[in-house]
Protein backbone atom coordinates (compact mmCIF):
# COMPACT_ATOMS: atom_id res chain seq x y z
CA UNK A 1 0.00 0.00 0.00
CA UNK A 2 1.13 3.58 -1.06
CA UNK A 3 1.92 6.38 1.85
CA UNK A 4 -1.19 7.90 3.20
CA UNK A 5 -2.16 10.16 0.76
CA UNK A 6 -5.84 11.59 2.35
CA UNK A 7 -6.35 14.75 4.50
CA UNK A 8 -5.21 14.77 8.15
CA UNK A 9 -7.30 13.15 10.53
CA UNK A 10 -8.82 15.64 13.22
CA UNK A 11 -9.59 13.92 16.89
CA UNK A 12 -13.07 16.00 16.11
CA UNK A 13 -14.46 14.44 13.50
CA UNK A 14 -14.83 10.68 12.57
CA UNK A 15 -13.81 9.60 9.38
CA UNK A 16 -16.61 8.29 7.16
CA UNK A 17 -16.45 4.47 6.39
CA UNK A 18 -14.84 3.75 2.93
CA UNK A 19 -16.38 2.58 -0.13
CA UNK A 20 -16.26 -0.41 -1.88
CA UNK A 21 -17.65 -0.99 -5.01
CA UNK A 22 -20.55 -2.88 -5.02
CA UNK A 23 -19.30 -5.49 -7.35
CA UNK A 24 -20.95 -8.29 -9.70
CA UNK A 25 -23.61 -9.71 -7.71
CA UNK A 26 -25.14 -6.22 -5.99
CA UNK A 27 -28.55 -7.73 -7.19
CA UNK A 28 -28.48 -10.61 -4.31
CA UNK A 29 -28.87 -7.59 -1.88
CA UNK A 30 -30.63 -4.61 -3.72
CA UNK A 31 -32.63 -6.04 -7.24
CA UNK A 32 -33.12 -9.56 -6.01
CA UNK A 33 -35.53 -10.54 -8.75
CA UNK A 34 -32.23 -9.79 -11.13
CA UNK A 35 -30.15 -12.87 -9.53
CA UNK A 36 -33.23 -14.59 -9.38
CA UNK A 37 -33.78 -13.97 -5.57
CA UNK A 38 -37.81 -14.88 -4.81
CA UNK A 39 -38.98 -11.39 -3.27
CA UNK A 40 -39.64 -9.88 -0.02
CA UNK A 41 -42.97 -8.66 1.44
CA UNK A 42 -42.03 -5.56 -0.32
CA UNK A 43 -39.31 -4.95 -2.51
CA UNK A 44 -38.00 -1.07 -3.62
CA UNK A 45 -37.88 -1.36 -7.83
CA UNK A 46 -38.24 0.55 -10.61
CA UNK A 47 -42.05 1.85 -10.60
CA UNK A 48 -41.63 4.51 -8.58
CA UNK A 49 -45.46 6.14 -9.91
CA UNK A 50 -48.79 4.34 -10.43
CA UNK A 51 -51.23 5.01 -13.10
CA UNK A 52 -52.83 7.22 -10.20
CA UNK A 53 -49.68 9.56 -9.70
CA UNK A 54 -50.39 13.45 -10.77
CA UNK A 55 -48.75 14.50 -13.30
CA UNK A 56 -47.11 13.25 -16.72
CA UNK A 57 -46.70 9.36 -17.01
CA UNK A 58 -43.43 8.43 -18.59
CA UNK A 59 -40.77 5.90 -18.61
CA UNK A 60 -36.96 6.27 -18.48
CA UNK A 61 -34.74 3.50 -19.85
CA UNK A 62 -31.19 4.01 -20.98
CA UNK A 63 -27.99 1.93 -21.25
CA UNK A 64 -24.66 2.20 -19.22
CA UNK A 65 -21.59 2.36 -21.78
CA UNK A 66 -17.80 1.85 -20.79
CA UNK A 67 -15.10 3.25 -22.11
CA UNK A 68 -14.44 0.67 -24.78
CA UNK A 69 -18.23 1.92 -26.26
CA UNK A 70 -19.35 -1.81 -24.74
CA UNK A 71 -22.25 -2.25 -22.85
CA UNK A 72 -22.30 -2.54 -18.88
CA UNK A 73 -24.61 -5.46 -18.45
CA UNK A 74 -24.43 -5.32 -14.33
CA UNK A 75 -25.30 -1.74 -13.24
CA UNK A 76 -27.19 -1.01 -10.53
CA UNK A 77 -29.12 2.45 -10.15
CA UNK A 78 -31.05 4.06 -7.94
CA UNK A 79 -33.13 7.56 -8.37
CA UNK A 80 -34.02 10.59 -6.83
CA UNK A 81 -36.31 12.86 -8.35
CA UNK A 82 -39.41 15.35 -7.01
CA UNK A 83 -42.79 14.45 -7.95
CA UNK A 84 -44.95 16.74 -10.09
CA UNK A 85 -45.73 18.96 -8.36
CA UNK A 86 -41.57 19.90 -7.01
CA UNK A 87 -42.19 18.24 -3.46
CA UNK A 88 -39.53 15.29 -2.69
CA UNK A 89 -41.72 12.28 -1.13
CA UNK A 90 -39.54 10.86 1.74
CA UNK A 91 -41.43 8.79 3.15
CA UNK A 92 -41.11 5.51 1.29
CA UNK A 93 -44.29 4.09 1.18
CA UNK A 94 -45.40 1.03 -1.89
CA UNK A 95 -49.08 1.95 -1.48
CA UNK A 96 -48.89 5.72 -1.82
CA UNK A 97 -49.24 6.59 -5.85
CA UNK A 98 -45.76 8.43 -5.77
CA UNK A 99 -42.33 7.57 -4.31
CA UNK A 100 -39.28 9.83 -5.03
CA UNK A 101 -36.92 7.06 -4.68
CA UNK A 102 -36.72 4.13 -7.42
CA UNK A 103 -34.01 1.39 -8.44
CA UNK A 104 -33.37 -0.44 -11.41
CA UNK A 105 -30.53 -2.38 -13.20
CA UNK A 106 -28.95 -3.25 -16.50
CA UNK A 107 -28.53 -6.90 -17.23
CA UNK A 108 -28.10 -9.04 -20.14
CA UNK A 109 -32.11 -10.50 -20.32
CA UNK A 110 -32.92 -6.79 -20.79
CA UNK A 111 -30.58 -5.75 -23.57
CA UNK A 112 -28.72 -3.94 -21.22
CA UNK A 113 -31.24 -1.10 -20.73
CA UNK A 114 -32.49 -0.18 -17.01
CA UNK A 115 -35.80 1.82 -17.11
CA UNK A 116 -38.01 3.52 -14.62
CA UNK A 117 -41.55 4.14 -14.73
CA UNK A 118 -42.26 7.15 -13.45
CA UNK A 119 -43.77 10.86 -13.65
CA UNK A 120 -42.08 14.21 -14.86
CA UNK A 121 -40.63 15.82 -12.22
CA UNK A 122 -41.58 19.29 -11.41
CA UNK A 123 -39.56 22.76 -10.50
CA UNK A 124 -37.76 22.89 -7.79
CA UNK A 125 -35.39 25.69 -6.09
CA UNK A 126 -31.66 25.56 -5.45
CA UNK A 127 -30.03 26.50 -2.53
CA UNK A 128 -29.94 30.14 -3.59
CA UNK A 129 -33.46 30.65 -4.56
CA UNK A 130 -33.18 30.17 -8.73
CA UNK A 131 -35.30 27.36 -10.31
CA UNK A 132 -33.47 24.50 -11.32
CA UNK A 133 -34.95 22.59 -14.30
CA UNK A 134 -36.78 19.39 -13.78
CA UNK A 135 -34.06 16.70 -13.60
CA UNK A 136 -33.71 13.14 -11.85
CA UNK A 137 -30.61 12.46 -10.14
CA UNK A 138 -29.12 9.03 -10.81
CA UNK A 139 -26.43 7.37 -8.64
CA UNK A 140 -24.60 4.74 -10.95
CA UNK A 141 -23.24 1.58 -9.47
CA UNK A 142 -21.48 -1.04 -10.73
CA UNK A 143 -18.55 -3.86 -10.24
CA UNK A 144 -15.39 -1.47 -11.40
CA UNK A 145 -16.90 1.24 -9.96
CA UNK A 146 -15.52 2.15 -6.41
CA UNK A 147 -17.48 4.43 -5.47
CA UNK A 148 -20.74 5.40 -6.92
CA UNK A 149 -20.97 7.95 -10.02
CA UNK A 150 -23.45 10.57 -9.22
CA UNK A 151 -25.62 12.16 -12.12
CA UNK A 152 -28.30 14.39 -13.06
CA UNK A 153 -30.68 13.67 -15.82
CA UNK A 154 -32.36 16.45 -17.21
CA UNK A 155 -35.16 16.93 -20.03
CA UNK A 156 -34.63 17.62 -23.93
CA UNK A 157 -37.86 19.18 -24.07
CA UNK A 158 -36.99 21.72 -21.26
CA UNK A 159 -34.79 23.88 -23.22
CA UNK A 160 -35.64 26.78 -21.99
CA UNK A 161 -35.43 26.01 -18.10
CA UNK A 162 -32.34 23.62 -18.87
CA UNK A 163 -30.52 27.11 -20.13
CA UNK A 164 -31.23 28.52 -16.88
CA UNK A 165 -30.58 25.78 -14.68
CA UNK A 166 -27.99 26.98 -12.02
CA UNK A 167 -26.38 23.70 -11.91
CA UNK A 168 -26.40 22.50 -15.23
CA UNK A 169 -24.47 25.86 -15.37
CA UNK A 170 -22.15 24.91 -13.17
CA UNK A 171 -20.85 22.46 -16.01
CA UNK A 172 -18.67 24.75 -17.65
CA UNK A 173 -18.20 23.10 -20.84
CA UNK A 174 -21.28 23.25 -22.97
CA UNK A 175 -20.66 20.32 -24.50
CA UNK A 176 -20.07 18.03 -21.65
CA UNK A 177 -24.01 19.97 -20.25
CA UNK A 178 -25.19 18.36 -23.38
CA UNK A 179 -24.40 15.07 -22.04
CA UNK A 180 -26.89 15.16 -19.27
CA UNK A 181 -29.55 15.77 -21.40
CA UNK A 182 -32.33 12.95 -22.13
CA UNK A 183 -33.54 12.50 -25.86
CA UNK A 184 -37.84 12.38 -25.84
CA UNK A 185 -39.00 9.57 -27.51
CA UNK A 186 -43.16 8.72 -28.13
CA UNK A 187 -44.09 5.63 -28.99
CA UNK A 188 -47.46 4.65 -31.50
CA UNK A 189 -49.18 4.46 -28.43
CA UNK A 190 -48.38 7.68 -27.58
CA UNK A 191 -46.69 7.03 -24.22
CA UNK A 192 -43.89 9.00 -23.59
CA UNK A 193 -40.24 7.92 -23.16
CA UNK A 194 -37.21 9.88 -22.36
CA UNK A 195 -34.21 7.89 -23.44
CA UNK A 196 -30.97 8.85 -21.27
CA UNK A 197 -27.50 7.00 -21.82
CA UNK A 198 -24.85 6.87 -19.53
CA UNK A 199 -21.42 6.99 -20.65
CA UNK A 200 -18.76 5.75 -17.91
CA UNK A 201 -15.52 7.51 -19.91
CA UNK A 202 -14.14 8.63 -23.14
CA UNK A 203 -15.78 9.98 -25.94
CA UNK A 204 -19.27 11.88 -24.64
CA UNK A 205 -18.31 10.80 -20.93
CA UNK A 206 -21.05 11.94 -18.87
CA UNK A 207 -21.10 14.26 -16.31
CA UNK A 208 -20.35 13.20 -12.63
CA UNK A 209 -20.82 15.01 -9.85
CA UNK A 210 -19.26 15.94 -6.39
CA UNK A 211 -21.74 17.37 -3.59
CA UNK B 1 -38.83 12.89 7.53
CA UNK B 2 -35.24 13.20 5.58
CA UNK B 3 -36.05 16.56 3.55
CA UNK B 4 -33.34 18.13 5.46
CA UNK B 5 -33.94 21.44 4.01
CA UNK B 6 -31.43 23.95 5.35
CA UNK B 7 -28.84 21.22 5.90
CA UNK B 8 -25.18 20.32 4.74
CA UNK B 9 -22.77 16.98 4.72
CA UNK B 10 -19.36 17.84 5.99
CA UNK B 11 -17.45 17.67 2.03
CA UNK B 12 -16.24 13.68 0.78
CA UNK B 13 -12.67 13.24 1.38
CA UNK B 14 -12.27 11.81 -1.82
CA UNK B 15 -8.94 10.80 -1.52
CA UNK B 16 -9.71 8.38 1.62
CA UNK B 17 -12.24 6.78 -0.75
CA UNK B 18 -10.74 4.97 -3.56
CA UNK B 19 -10.79 6.83 -6.36
CA UNK B 20 -12.30 5.86 -9.40
CA UNK B 21 -9.46 4.56 -11.70
CA UNK B 22 -7.57 2.20 -9.83
CA UNK B 23 -5.87 -0.28 -12.85
CA UNK B 24 -5.01 -3.26 -10.27
CA UNK B 25 -8.86 -3.66 -10.25
CA UNK B 26 -8.79 -4.13 -13.96
CA UNK B 27 -12.63 -3.69 -14.24
CA UNK B 28 -12.57 0.04 -12.86
CA UNK B 29 -9.99 0.92 -16.21
CA UNK B 30 -12.58 1.18 -18.73
CA UNK B 31 -15.42 2.18 -16.08
CA UNK B 32 -13.81 5.36 -14.48
CA UNK B 33 -14.14 8.83 -15.63
CA UNK B 34 -11.24 10.48 -17.46
CA UNK B 35 -12.53 13.98 -16.64
CA UNK B 36 -12.95 15.42 -13.36
CA UNK B 37 -16.20 15.65 -11.07
CA UNK B 38 -18.10 18.73 -11.27
CA UNK B 39 -18.45 19.97 -7.16
CA UNK B 40 -21.71 21.48 -6.55
CA UNK B 41 -20.85 24.44 -4.64
CA UNK B 42 -24.35 24.45 -3.15
CA UNK B 43 -25.94 21.81 -2.66
CA UNK B 44 -29.79 21.64 -3.51
CA UNK B 45 -32.61 19.87 -1.41
CA UNK B 46 -32.15 17.63 -4.18
CA UNK B 47 -28.75 16.49 -2.75
CA UNK B 48 -29.25 16.73 0.90
CA UNK B 49 -32.70 14.95 1.03
CA UNK B 50 -33.27 11.03 0.87
CA UNK B 51 -36.04 8.67 1.14
CA UNK B 52 -37.27 7.59 4.63
CA UNK B 53 -37.87 3.72 5.04
CA UNK B 54 -39.78 3.48 7.96
CA UNK B 55 -43.41 2.28 6.01
CA UNK B 56 -40.90 -0.17 3.92
CA UNK B 57 -43.18 -3.64 5.08
CA UNK B 58 -40.58 -5.82 5.95
CA UNK B 59 -40.21 -9.67 6.84
CA UNK B 60 -39.83 -11.07 10.45
CA UNK B 61 -36.82 -12.33 9.26
CA UNK B 62 -35.21 -9.78 7.12
CA UNK B 63 -32.52 -9.39 8.65
CA UNK B 64 -32.56 -13.01 9.90
CA UNK B 65 -29.57 -14.90 7.30
CA UNK B 66 -30.05 -18.93 9.30
CA UNK B 67 -33.77 -18.45 8.75
CA UNK B 68 -34.70 -16.28 5.96
CA UNK B 69 -34.11 -18.72 2.58
CA UNK B 70 -35.01 -22.10 4.12
CA UNK B 71 -38.50 -19.78 4.79
CA UNK B 72 -38.79 -18.74 1.18
CA UNK B 73 -38.10 -22.62 -0.10
CA UNK B 74 -40.25 -24.64 2.98
CA UNK B 75 -37.64 -26.07 3.83
CA UNK B 76 -36.40 -26.62 7.39
CA UNK B 77 -32.97 -26.85 7.92
CA UNK B 78 -30.28 -24.45 8.51
CA UNK B 79 -27.69 -23.42 6.48
CA UNK B 80 -23.89 -24.94 7.21
CA UNK B 81 -21.08 -22.84 8.24
CA UNK B 82 -19.62 -20.27 10.97
CA UNK B 83 -23.16 -18.61 12.56
CA UNK B 84 -22.27 -15.41 13.41
CA UNK B 85 -24.00 -12.19 14.54
CA UNK B 86 -22.79 -9.03 12.77
CA UNK B 87 -24.06 -5.63 14.14
CA UNK B 88 -23.34 -2.13 14.77
CA UNK B 89 -23.98 1.44 14.91
CA UNK B 90 -24.69 3.84 12.01
CA UNK B 91 -23.24 7.57 13.56
CA UNK B 92 -22.36 10.39 11.28
CA UNK B 93 -18.98 11.92 11.23
CA UNK B 94 -19.41 13.83 14.58
CA UNK B 95 -20.67 10.46 16.35
CA UNK B 96 -24.08 11.68 16.25
CA UNK B 97 -26.38 8.52 15.77
CA UNK B 98 -28.18 7.41 12.63
CA UNK B 99 -31.76 6.10 13.22
CA UNK B 100 -34.54 4.28 11.68
CA UNK B 101 -32.06 4.49 8.61
CA UNK B 102 -31.71 1.25 5.68
CA UNK B 103 -29.19 -1.05 6.53
CA UNK B 104 -29.32 -3.68 3.40
CA UNK B 105 -25.75 -6.59 3.02
CA UNK B 106 -25.68 -9.41 0.43
CA UNK B 107 -22.92 -12.26 0.51
CA UNK B 108 -21.93 -15.44 -0.60
CA UNK B 109 -21.98 -18.58 1.09
CA UNK B 110 -19.77 -20.30 3.55
CA UNK B 111 -17.56 -21.84 0.08
CA UNK B 112 -17.50 -18.45 -1.53
CA UNK B 113 -20.73 -19.28 -3.69
CA UNK B 114 -22.98 -16.66 -4.30
CA UNK B 115 -26.75 -17.15 -5.30
CA UNK B 116 -26.82 -15.58 -8.25
CA UNK B 117 -27.51 -16.77 -11.93
CA UNK B 118 -24.09 -15.19 -13.11
CA UNK B 119 -21.69 -17.04 -10.13
CA UNK B 120 -20.48 -20.32 -12.01
CA UNK B 121 -17.62 -20.86 -9.19
CA UNK B 122 -17.45 -24.81 -8.43
CA UNK B 123 -18.20 -24.45 -4.81
CA UNK B 124 -21.58 -25.82 -4.25
CA UNK B 125 -25.18 -23.53 -3.10
CA UNK B 126 -26.35 -24.22 -0.10
CA UNK B 127 -29.62 -25.43 -0.22
CA UNK B 128 -30.18 -23.37 3.15
CA UNK B 129 -28.58 -20.11 2.32
CA UNK B 130 -29.95 -17.26 0.02
CA UNK B 131 -27.76 -14.31 1.47
CA UNK B 132 -29.66 -11.49 1.57
CA UNK B 133 -30.58 -9.39 4.94
CA UNK B 134 -31.55 -5.76 5.52
CA UNK B 135 -32.87 -4.11 8.68
CA UNK B 136 -33.58 -0.31 9.71
CA UNK B 137 -31.03 0.85 12.54
CA UNK B 138 -33.20 1.63 15.87
CA UNK B 139 -33.54 4.76 17.79
CA UNK B 140 -29.78 5.11 18.82
CA UNK B 141 -28.75 3.84 15.18
CA UNK B 142 -27.82 0.14 16.31
CA UNK B 143 -28.15 -2.81 13.81
CA UNK B 144 -28.09 -6.04 13.67
CA UNK B 145 -27.89 -9.40 11.78
CA UNK B 146 -27.89 -12.93 11.98
CA UNK B 147 -26.16 -14.75 9.31
CA UNK B 148 -23.39 -17.78 8.38
CA UNK B 149 -19.22 -16.49 7.81
CA UNK B 150 -18.77 -15.97 4.16
CA UNK B 151 -16.09 -17.93 2.56
CA UNK B 152 -13.45 -16.26 0.57
CA UNK B 153 -13.24 -16.84 -3.54
CA UNK B 154 -11.67 -16.55 -6.65
CA UNK B 155 -12.32 -13.98 -9.53
CA UNK B 156 -10.45 -13.37 -12.70
CA UNK B 157 -8.43 -10.15 -12.27
CA UNK B 158 -5.00 -11.40 -11.95
CA UNK B 159 -4.17 -14.95 -12.75
CA UNK B 160 -4.74 -16.29 -9.03
CA UNK B 161 -6.88 -13.73 -7.58
CA UNK B 162 -8.79 -14.15 -4.35
CA UNK B 163 -11.51 -11.73 -2.48
CA UNK B 164 -11.31 -11.77 1.50
CA UNK B 165 -14.48 -13.15 3.30
CA UNK B 166 -16.71 -10.19 3.09
CA UNK B 167 -20.20 -8.91 3.43
CA UNK B 168 -21.48 -5.95 1.11
CA UNK B 169 -22.78 -3.48 2.91
CA UNK B 170 -25.33 -0.48 1.63
CA UNK B 171 -26.50 2.32 4.24
CA UNK B 172 -28.65 5.08 3.17
CA UNK B 173 -28.48 7.59 6.17
CA UNK B 174 -29.93 10.89 5.99
CA UNK B 175 -29.80 11.74 2.44
CA UNK B 176 -28.58 10.89 -1.31
CA UNK B 177 -25.74 12.56 -0.09
CA UNK B 178 -24.73 10.21 2.49
CA UNK B 179 -25.48 7.21 0.27
CA UNK B 180 -22.86 4.49 0.46
CA UNK B 181 -21.83 0.84 -0.50
CA UNK B 182 -19.07 -0.85 1.19
CA UNK B 183 -17.73 -4.02 2.37
CA UNK B 184 -17.14 -5.07 5.70
CA UNK B 185 -13.97 -7.36 6.10
CA UNK B 186 -13.13 -9.86 8.97
CA UNK B 187 -10.85 -8.86 11.38
CA UNK B 188 -7.12 -10.77 10.98
CA UNK B 189 -8.10 -12.25 7.19
CA UNK B 190 -4.19 -12.66 5.42
CA UNK B 191 -6.32 -11.82 2.08
CA UNK B 192 -7.27 -8.38 3.04
CA UNK B 193 -4.06 -6.78 2.03
CA UNK B 194 -3.62 -8.64 -0.98
CA UNK B 195 -6.71 -7.83 -2.84
CA UNK B 196 -6.61 -5.37 -5.60
CA UNK B 197 -10.27 -4.36 -4.30
CA UNK B 198 -9.05 -3.62 -0.54
CA UNK B 199 -6.08 -1.63 -2.33
CA UNK B 200 -8.23 0.59 -4.42
CA UNK B 201 -8.11 2.36 -0.97
CA UNK B 202 -4.59 4.41 -0.64
CA UNK B 203 -4.65 4.83 2.88
CA UNK B 204 -4.22 1.83 5.38
CA UNK B 205 -6.37 3.69 8.10
CA UNK B 206 -9.14 3.99 5.48
CA UNK B 207 -8.99 -0.18 5.20
CA UNK B 208 -9.60 -0.22 8.81
CA UNK B 209 -12.78 1.43 8.15
CA UNK B 210 -13.98 -1.29 7.11
CA UNK B 211 -12.89 -4.28 9.33
CA UNK B 212 -15.62 -6.05 11.47
CA UNK B 213 -14.38 -7.33 14.65
CA UNK B 214 -14.65 -10.34 16.37
CA UNK B 215 -16.62 -8.94 19.76
CA UNK B 216 -16.88 -11.63 22.24
CA UNK B 217 -18.61 -9.99 24.46
CA UNK B 218 -21.82 -10.01 22.17
CA UNK B 219 -21.42 -13.62 21.18
CA UNK B 220 -23.87 -16.20 22.18
CA UNK B 221 -22.63 -19.02 24.19
CA UNK B 222 -22.98 -22.75 22.54
CA UNK B 223 -24.94 -20.77 19.83
CA UNK B 224 -22.73 -18.32 17.44
CA UNK B 225 -19.84 -15.55 17.31
CA UNK B 226 -20.29 -11.94 17.08
CA UNK B 227 -18.36 -9.33 14.93
CA UNK B 228 -18.93 -5.54 14.99
CA UNK B 229 -19.03 -3.33 11.95
CA UNK B 230 -19.84 0.69 12.99
CA UNK B 231 -20.59 2.32 10.33
CA UNK B 232 -19.81 6.30 9.82
CA UNK B 233 -21.32 8.34 7.40
CA UNK B 234 -21.27 11.92 6.53
CA UNK B 235 -21.57 14.52 9.49
CA UNK B 236 -24.69 16.86 9.24
CA UNK B 237 -24.19 20.23 9.51
CA UNK B 238 -26.57 23.28 9.97
CA UNK B 239 -26.74 25.92 7.47
CA UNK B 240 -25.78 29.42 8.79
CA UNK B 241 -26.01 32.74 7.79
CA UNK B 242 -26.79 31.53 3.58
CA UNK B 243 -28.41 33.97 1.07
CA UNK B 244 -27.52 37.29 2.62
Amino acid sequence: MKQPNSTPTTDLMLRETASQTAGPYVHIGLALSIAGLPPRQEEIWNRMATPEADGQPIEVVGSVIDGNGDLVRDTFIEAWQADAHGEYQCDFDLEKPFNSFGRSATTVESGGEWSLITVKPGIINAANGKPMAPHINLAVFARGINMQLNTRMYFEDEAEANAACPILNAVESESRRRTLIARREESEDGKVRYRFDIRLRGEGETVFFDF
Amino acid sequence: MPLNKGKRFVERDRSWHPVAYTPGYKTAVARSPSQPLVSLQSPSISEVSGPDFQHLRMGSHDNDLLLNYREGKGQDGLPVGERIIMFGRVTDQFGKPVPHTLVEMWQANAGGRYRHKKDQYLAPLDPNFGGVGRCLTDEDGWYRFRTIKPGPYPWPNGINTWRPSHIHVSVMGPSVSTRLITQMYFEGDPLIPICPIVRTLNDPEAVQTMVGRLDMAHSRPMDCLAYRFDIVTRGELQTYFENV
